[in-house]
């Protein structure tokens, strides 16, 4: 389960030995914009050495990799995966042969090293416009691929518009890779939200991403770890409401009913399978129904 | 394999560790400065010495200057030094 991941830049030790107390369900170790070309092999040798000495305690582990374009991308691949991270963050992800290109990568770097084939996941970073038309077939490239992550600044820098608050520049971005990820049968993240200081901004914007039905939201400040942990949990409401849909359900089979009605409001899949979502994550974050 | 240049790795910024090495004629030469070298100097040379000992390293004069680095940090930075020091980077 993941609300929250939290970019770490990749050469700053200070900020990742404190990656497992800042309250993030994922940390992204950032090997890419965070590092200039200069320090990228010290960044390397610094993720894997945290990565393979430091215990983040049940958090994710994510490694933002150069992109495929870069003389870099191979070598990060070559250090990072015998540390087993959880994902690959795979930046300016454009189309399916992007994400099959650093597939067979991976495929080969496994069993040169004596890997488990496959065991390694890809999220690819949509931040272009090719990215966001190809979101589709991007998500569904391998069953590696695990999710879709959305990188609004790039993004609007290739459309040629203005990054807003607002955010109505990405609004069909953020649509298209929610329908595409889901289609694929896929998670989906939405874009950091960068004013670090603005409260009520990061809380809107959060509750913005959750209702359009992303899975979660990344950071680039720990002070916004908790807004969106918060945002992206279920509520107290919620939780009891999908007990109760799940006992009306069992209700209904126990009277032989084919449907049955819950505060005035028919019962169907969809909503089932909605309770069922919410219930398996309240029980993953340890919250109860309430008597 | 010993290095064949001079080359740093790492800053001085809190929690990190500035390294420098650089050819010399033999063995081991460790200059550490610490602001917790009286209680963790040893450690950090041990450290120090056995990362270049498995990068094969025999001769090499290396300076440390610890800003509070984690022994992870400190591997890493060490393991930089000598790879810019052999042209590796």
């Amino acid at each position: 389960m993941r609300r929250s991941m939290l970019f770490l830049p990749g050469n700053n030790p200070n900020m990742l030995i404190n990656a497992a107390v800042l309250g993030a369900d994922a940390v992204i170790f950032d090997l890419e914009d965070a590092v200039s070309p200069a320090e990228k092999d010290a960044a390397r040798i610094l993720v894997r050495n945290t990565m393979r000495y430091m215990d983040l305690s049940g958090c994710e582990r994510i490694v933002r990799i150069n992109s495929v374009d870069t003389a870099f991308w191979q070598k990060d691949l070559l250090a990072i995966l015998p540390e087993k991270p959880d994902l690959i963050l795979l930046p300016k992800t454009g189309s399916a042969e992007d994400v099959l290109l650093a597939e067979r990568f991976m495929d080969e770097a496994e069993e040169s090293l004596g890997l488990e084939k496959g065991a390694v996941g890809l999220m690819p970073l949509i931040e272009t416009a090719l990215g966001v038309e190809n979101a589709f077939a991007i998500a569904s490239a391998t069953p590696r691929v695990k999710a879709l992550f959305l990188g609004a600044e790039d993004l609007t820098a290739d459309l040629q518009c203005k990054r807003t608050k607002e955010s109505r520049e990405i609004e069909y971005a953020r649509t298209r890779l929610v329908v595409a990820a889901r289609a694929a049968g896929v998670d989906v993240y939405d874009t950091p939200f960068t004013d670090v200081n603005d409260d009520e901004g990061i809380e809107l914007d959060a509750l913005t991403a959750k209702g359009l039905g992303f899975t979660g939201k990344a950071s680039i400040s720990p002070r916004h770890v908790e807004v969106i942990n918060r945002v992206f949990t279920p509520t107290l409401e919620e939780i009891d409401y999908a007990y109760e849909v799940m006992d009306a359900i069992e209700e209904a089979k126990r009277q032989g009913k084919g449907a049955i009605a819950l505060y005035g409001k028919m019962i169907d899949a969809p909503i089932v399978a909605r309770a069922e979502r919410t219930i398996a994550m309240a029980k993953a974050l340890g919250l109860e129904r309430r008597a | 394999m010993n290095v064949i240049k001079r080359a740093s790795s790492g800053t001085m910024e809190s929690s990190d560790v500035y390294v420098e090495i650089e050819p010399a004629q033999s063995g081991l030469e460790i200059l550490l400065e610490s602001v917790v070298k009286k209680q963790f100097g040893e450690e950090i040379e041990r450290t120090v010495r056995e990362v270049l000992s498995e990068e094969g390293v025999e001769s090499a004069s290396v300076r440390v200057v610890d800003r509070g680095a984690l022994e992870c940090v400190i591997r890493a930075r060490v393991e930089t030094a000598v790879r810019r020091g052999r042209g590796e980077a």
